[in-house]
């Protein structure tokens, strides 16, 4: 299993960072998004698949999945829900303000060097 | 008395000068600077007769003795000798100051604070034991100088001159640390006495070339040695009493100084030889030869300068042959390369004194509009005639005595035998002689120029006429020095001259009066530089007078062949050529910083696993695979193909969504209950934001994107995938501790009262995670806020305003 999962995200790895080479704005905001599934899912695969009960004392459970990367993970998404609602943010004041969302052609000029 | 602290005397009195330059506006501030030279050169002075016994004296200071960095204060003949030069002649230029300089005019304030910190910056070379403090000192001679140079900064030749000046001396400096260094660490001690007592141990240390080869780069840049000399003629910019003071009698020879204080370590090696010996000869034709070419009064003198201290420079070469061999001969070399470097001080400082006078009496410095002021300036004429005839080396004056042991020196070259001198040792001579000829034209070039000839008084932008007395009375007192060095050799020789030998060659000499040499001004007949020095006149006369014949070929040089014009490309070039270096690859887009980024993670990551063996697959670890997770891991990755694929916002966004949830269904099969619900919520709200957003943002487009870039992308994305994978499952395979969620496990009820282990971790366990996660949503809300709420676009924000 952990196989087939460290291949799904290291395909997610891949789509969302082609993604976020791409030249629209719109496009990197939801390579982020990709990128941290991506990152949560590697997070859950590192520490291994194993354990036949959710982490949760009840009556005749022994064999608990580990909770130490769930609670890195629980932290980790809401850590990057909060930075991906402030890029869509930062992305639509950028379109708003500079009416464009070609990352190509949002670069300083010589006067800003 | 601890006179060490003597060294900073200067610097503590520069504190005052800004003040008194207010305060006492009536006087010139000078007045007050020149009680300190005056002092100092009184004090050291009672040191001479003890010196000249062969005692020396010692002061330190511990400054950080951890690291055995101390002030030493050392005063053997060597550092005495240059001591009361840089004091003797110090006053004489603060005096001379105070009348060229006007005191309403100039800021005051300024000049002699630099002027202060520099005398203590020459004072500390050259008492200075300990190599670190003598680098300190080192740099704050280039420092001062700098400043000095720059005095006139409105003027833009001043601060070209000044950072030139700069970037040279200080770039040689470094490397004078790096030899510094090496001989500390081969040595085992910074002190310049112990490094000279330990020679033996490290001598054949195979760093100790380059240790000489370092240390030589510091002094010949100080000293204005070939290829260096560039920046001595464009600091003349400085005004006058520096260009005496700093570029002819003092800051100049602190290369000569290094080179005399280190030949008692490095005269072993053939290669300190040669290139001392060589580069001197080298500097000492080349200077010369340039001389005749310039027609700046300044800029004759400087060029004079470098010549000069090539001259001394060689002899201090071959002074560092004496401990080759038991001639006689070679001992009377280093004698003559400390009693030349006295008698230049002495003579280029007065020179020096007259240019800046004719400079200020009749408006101008270039030669071609001067002439005839012989009858309207006596007393500068005279000055100025003594000191060009010392300079080219005519009795009866100082000048003449020093370059008959200088010509004596270089012809016994030739009879040196080691290091294969006996093949080349012939050109010495050769190139002294012709060298000696150039110094006498420019020598008759300067003085008669200026003062002979028709006058040209209508073509001068002021009336010409004799200086104040105030301004001739350092001059002057140069002059007399140069006239009585003639008639009193020996007198000099032994109380100064001698001692200073002695200290640069302790090996050789026990006694001051030891390493005394009887200088005579006519050795009879037979004597060789005699002969030679006949030559000099002889040919010298004949070209001075036929000067406009074949000054011409100095045209033959083509502009962009010269040293000035490789250092100016030299510069221009770096400048340039990092500036174009750093554009090819700083080129703003932030797609190619990705790229930077994302291509070295990747394949750093990737050649690391395989060349380090780090990478394994333990196939017995995996847990089974269910039908469920696959058909889960398909969704998911449809899913981020959609994102990729779909042409327009909402299906990208619909996508995005459905990847979200099959990682909340992972979260599922993989018994993370807690993962799941967040993942659920948080992926609704996020959907729920891009649609409320929709409106606002633009439409999926290219903005033509070439498949050679989607390409590019594609492979980029694809190794950072495949790291991922490899990371991933090789962390997996490699377990070498156990986790250490089992105590979580077991204390999660005892210690803990929990029961949800996942969520006792969060806020019990790892509490301040969950604290500063929480900071981080607040802080991520406010951020949201200010952006939508606040327009600073009418407040001075540029960016906004387009």
């Amino acid at each position: 299993m952990e196989l087939l999962m460290a291949i799904v995200a290291g395909l997610l790895f891949t789509a969302a960072i082609y993604l976020i080479l791409s030249r629209s704005l719109i496009k990197v905001v939801l390579g982020t998004g990709l990128l941290s599934h991506g990152a949560h899912l590697f997070i859950l695969t590192m520490g291994g698949l194993g354990g036949s009960a959710p982490p949760v004392l009840a009556d005749g459970a022994g064999d608990f999945a580990d909770p130490l990367p769930q609670a890195l993970i629980l932290t980790a998404i809401v850590i990057s829900f909060g930075v991906t609602a402030f890029i869509l943010v930062l992305a639509y004041r950028t379109y708003a303000v500079h009416e464009t969302d070609d990352l190509s052609l949002m670069k300083g000029n010589d006067e800003h060097d | 008395m601890e006179f060490v602290w003597l060294i900073f005397l200067p610097a503590v009195a520069a504190l005052f000068v800004p003040s008194l330059f207010r305060r006492a506006a009536g006087i010139h501030t000078g007045w007050f600077v020149l009680a300190i030279p005056l002092v100092l050169f009184g004090y050291f002075s009672t040191y001479i007769p003890r010196v000249a016994g062969g005692e020396h004296a010692v002061s330190s200071f511990d400054w950080i003795p951890s690291l055995g960095i101390s002030f030493v204060s050392y005063l053997d003949g060597l550092s005495l000798l240059f001591t009361l030069l840089i004091t003797g002649i110090g006053s004489l230029v603060v005096l001379y100051s105070v009348f060229y300089l006007d005191r309403k005019k100039e800021k005051l304030g300024n000049f002699y604070v630099y002027l202060l910190l520099f005398m203590t910056a020459m004072l500390g070379v050259v008492q200075s034991d300990n190599v670190i403090s003598l680098y300190l000192f080192w740099e704050l001679t280039s420092i001062s100088s700098f400043l000095l140079i720059g005095y006139w900064y409105t003027r833009d030749g001043s601060r070209f001159g000044a950072l030139k000046s700069m970037m040279i001396t200080v770039g040689g400096g470094l490397m004078m640390l790096g030899g510094f260094v090496l001989l500390g660490i081969m040595g085992d001690t910074y002190s310049i006495r112990e490094l000279i007592t330990r020679l033996p141990d490290y001598a054949g240390d195979p760093l100790f070339t380059l240790a000489a080869v370092l240390l030589l780069l510091g002094a010949f840049t100080k000293s204005a040695q070939f290829p260096f000399y560039i920046w001595l003629p464009d600091a003349m910019e400085a005004p006058t009493p520096v260009s005496a003071y700093l570029h002819s009698a003092t800051m100049v020879k602190a290369g000569l100084y290094l080179v005399a204080r280190f030949t008692p370590i490095f005269a072993g090696s053939s290669v300190w030889i040669w290139l001392v010996c060589g580069i001197g000869l080298l500097t000492l034709f080349w200077g010369s030869f340039f001389a005749v070419k310039q027609t700046d009064l300044k800029a004759i003198l400087a060029f004079s300068t470098v010549s000069q201290l090539g001259l001394i420079m060689s002899l201090l070469g071959a002074g560092a042959i004496a401990y080759h061999t038991d001639d006689p001969l070679f001992r009377v070399a280093m004698f003559a390369a400390i009693f030349h470097l006295v008698n230049h001080a002495v003579f280029k400082g007065s020179l020096f004194m007259i240019a800046g006078i004719v400079d200020h009496e009749t408006g101008t410095r270039d030669i071609r509009k001067l002439g005839g002021l012989m009858s309207i300036m006596p007393i500068s004429f005279t000055v100025a005639f003594i000191g060009g005839l010392s300079m080219a080396g005519l009795p009866p004056f100082g000048g003449f005595l020093s370059k008959e042991l200088f010509l004596e020196s270089m012809v016994a070259l030739k009879h040196f035998d080691l290091f294969s001198f006996g093949t080349w040792g012939v050109l010495f001579p050769v190139i002294a002689w012709i060298a000696s000829v150039f110094t006498f034209v420019y020598s008759f070039y300067f003085v008669f120029h200026t003062f002979a000839g028709e006058k040209k008084a209508d073509k001068l932008p002021l009336k010409p006429h004799e200086a104040p007395i105030g301004m001739l009375i350092s001059p002057i007192i140069l002059a007399v020095s140069v006239v009585a060095i003639f008639f009193i050799p020996n007198v000099v020789g032994s109380w100064l001259v001698a001692p200073a030998v002695a200290a640069a060659q302790p090996q050789l000499y026990s006694l001051p009066a030891d390493a005394a040499i009887h200088v005579a001004a006519w050795h009879g007949p037979k004597s060789v530089p005699m002969w030679l020095t006949v030559g000099v006149i002889a040919i010298g006369t004949m070209l001075f007078t036929t000067m406009k014949s074949w000054r011409p070929v100095y045209a033959l040089q083509p502009r962009n062949l010269s040293l000035n014009a490789f250092y100016d490309g030299l510069m221009s070039f770096s400048e340039r050529g990092m500036n174009r270096l750093s554009r090819s690859f700083m080129n703003g887009i932030i797609r190619t910083y990705l790229i930077y980024m994302f291509a070295f993670l990747s394949v750093m990551t990737i050649v690391i696993l395989f060349a380090k063996g780090a990478f394994e697959l333990d196939m017995d670890s995996l847990s089974p695979v269910t039908l469920f997770a696959v058909l889960n891991a398909v969704v998911a990755l449809l899913g981020a193909a959609m994102v990729i694929l779909s042409k327009n916002r909402i299906s990208a966004i619909i996508a995005l969504g459905a990847v979200g949830y099959s990682v909340a269904l992972f979260f599922v099969l993989f018994k993370a209950p807690d993962l799941a619900l967040t993942q659920l919520v948080i992926e609704t709200i996020s959907v729920a934001l891009f649609l409320l957003a929709f409106r606002h943002l633009p439409a999926m487009k290219t903005h033509g994107e070439t498949k050679g870039n989607k390409l590019v992308n594609a492979i980029i994305a694809g190794a950072v995938g495949l790291s991922v994978t490899l990371v991933a499952l090789s962390a997996h395979s490699n377990k070498l501790v156990a986790s250490i969620s089992q105590f979580y496990k077991d204390t999660v009820q005892t210690e803990a009262g929990g029961g949800n282990i996942v969520n006792v971790i969060l806020v019990d366990y790892r509490g301040f995670d969950t604290l500063f996660e929480i900071a981080v949503l607040s802080i991520a809300g406010i951020a949201v806020l200010g952006m939508i709420k606040l327009r600073l676009a009418g407040k001075g924000s540029d960016d906004e305003k387009k």
